[in-house]
């Protein structure tokens, strides 16, 4: 029976040892390490959003990143277009002047071929001219070498003469 | 090898229940061996005792003998109980009891309860219990105060150093001692305080429950070791659980708030017809949950110890080396189970303690 009867000399140890080791350890014990545990745990806490916070950051941040290089993109293609027409342009404007250029230079040379021709033709017709004369003086020379031939030739052109 | 290690398994088990050795060296009429009864040993050893038994028999054998404290009308009387255990051994009929010798001279000791002698020097009996001689307070450090004591300082000594370890290095990762701990004052913290009691109020609390769930697991595990510094019953025995959810109910009165009182003598939504059969109900109910605390871990720790003891006296019983094949596996496997009774009964401890509080701080809801 005295097994289930609360015996007092144990009850007031009991009560001494467990009061007195509950304030000692609520003091020394338990005091620091919660304190201890539980401001890890916050840190770790801070940290743990501090990171989740920076990857939001970076998440937006990326966003931006490519916002800025499609932006950057868009505007590459623009210069580039940009670039190609200008340089179209230029190529189509050389090629223009060019040709121009060409034909001013062939026109001169066409003239300058005209005018030298003309030039040529005035000096070989004046040569012929002179060469004629030249022919005609040796040809009526032999004519006239001798009396017969005169005669021949008087004839002959009276012949003529007479003909028409 | 595997035989070694049993007749070691055997000698354990032999100087674990030695004291249960029916050799009496008082016993000097008549036959020298007593039947062994395993009743009498069992009882013997789940309960306290004013000296703690190390080993060889009953009386004479090794014993670390306790200091008695007693408070008589005369005053306070300290002596050690070796001069009762040495004392003279007093046959009166079916009962024999102690008369203490020396400066334990005009006290008698009859299982484990001491009394003060009448003017013959002599103790009555009636039906088996001692009636008229006068019951001094008996203060004395028992085997289940010491053992107390060391549990206590134990778990003092683990959790100062832990704090200490925090105390050097700051906040940081736990190593050592720190590293085992941690987790289950976490888990006692948040699983225990936090999940049971109002987010608000359960800080206050904390201290309270960890020092109960410390207390209590340190202590069974002492109880499991079968030589001194275990082996004592404390948290088996009734005055130390009694004390516990004594303490515990304390708590739930004091910190019981308008709501917990409300729901006592005001039930919400009972027709006030039933309200005289209602209120007495829930007056009980305050009581029968610290009760079932106390009841709970006082039977769960005593009947491990006596499980453990019966299956090793069935050697005992049958005399017979022979049965320790069967009995110390199963002592062992018992044992342990107990080790995780130990813990769990520290955390149901701990963990009703909190519901209860839980439910006295509890906020109305609307």
């Amino acid at each position: 029976m005295d097994l289930v009867l609360p015996d007092f000399g144990l009850l007031f140890w009991t009560g001494l040892v467990f009061c007195s080791l509950l304030f000692l350890l609520a003091k020394f014990a338990w005091k620091p390490i919660l304190a201890a545990v539980n401001e890890r745990g916050d840190s770790i806490a801070e940290a743990l959003a501090l990171a989740e916070k920076t990857r939001e950051e970076m998440k937006s941040l990326k966003a931006e990143n490519d916002k800025i290089l499609k932006a950057a993109k868009v505007e590459r293609d623009e210069i580039l277009k940009d670039a190609k027409e200008t340089s179209n342009s230029m190529i189509e404007a050389a090629k223009e002047k060019s040709k121009e250029e060409a034909q001013k230079i062939v026109d001169a040379a066409r003239d300058s071929i005209r005018s030298e021709k003309a030039a040529a033709m005035a000096e070989l017709k004046t040569h012929v001219a002179a060469l004629s004369l030249e022919i005609a003086e040796k040809v009526v020379r032999n004519e006239l070498s001798s009396d017969e031939k005169q005669k021949a030739l008087a004839n002959n052109l009276a012949s003529d003469i007479n003909m028409n | 090898m595997k035989k070694a290690i049993s007749y070691i398994l055997v000698a354990l088990a032999f100087s674990m229940t030695s004291f249960a050795s029916p050799v009496n060296e008082h016993d000097k009429e008549g036959h020298d061996e007593k039947e062994f009864d395993v009743s009498e040993m069992i009882m013997h050893h789940v309960k306290d005792a004013h000296e703690w038994h190390l080993w060889g028999p009953e009386h004479g054998g090794t014993s670390i003998y306790l200091p008695i404290i007693l408070k008589t009308k005369e005053g306070i009387e300290t002596f050690s109980s070796s001069n009762l255990y040495h004392g003279e051994l007093v046959h009166d009929g079916e009962n024999h009891y102690y008369k203490g010798v020396g400066p334990a001279e005009g006290f008698g000791m009859f299982h484990e309860k001491i009394y003060e002698l009448d003017e013959h020097g002599k103790l009555h009996f009636e039906n088996g219990h001692v009636h008229g001689n006068i019951k001094p307070m008996d203060l004395s450090i028992t085997k289940n105060v010491t053992s107390l004591f060391i549990g206590s300082f134990l778990v003092f000594i683990i959790m100062f150093s832990c704090a200490k370890f925090y105390k050097t290095n700051g906040a940081v990762a736990p190593k050592g001692i720190a590293k085992f701990m941690e987790p289950i004052i976490l888990f006692v913290q948040d699983d225990i305080a936090k999940a049971n009691i109002n987010e608000k109020k359960y800080k206050k609390f904390v201290p309270f429950l960890l020092t109960i769930f410390f207390f209590i697991w340190i202590n069974n595990l002492l109880g499991m070791i079968p030589i001194f510094p275990g082996s004592a019953n404390l948290t088996g025995n009734i005055s130390v659980t009694f004390f516990l959810a004594a303490l515990t109910l304390v708590i739930i009165l004091v910190n019981g708030n308008k709501n917990y009182w409300g729901h006592i003598f005001a039930p919400p939504g009972v027709p006030k017809l039933l309200l005289p059969i209602m209120i007495p109900i829930e007056i009980v109910g305050i009581f029968t949950k610290p009760f079932a605390l106390m009841i709970r871990l006082f039977a769960n720790i005593t009947a491990g110890h006596i499980i453990i003891l019966a299956l090793i006296s069935i050697i005992f019983i049958n005399k017979n080396v022979a049965w320790g094949a069967l009995s110390v596996p199963m002592a062992l496997f018992i044992s342990i189970l107990e080790l995780l009774v130990a813990a769990l009964q520290a955390y149901l401890f701990a963990m009703l303690s909190a519901l209860f509080i839980g439910a006295a701080v509890e906020e109305a809801h609307h």
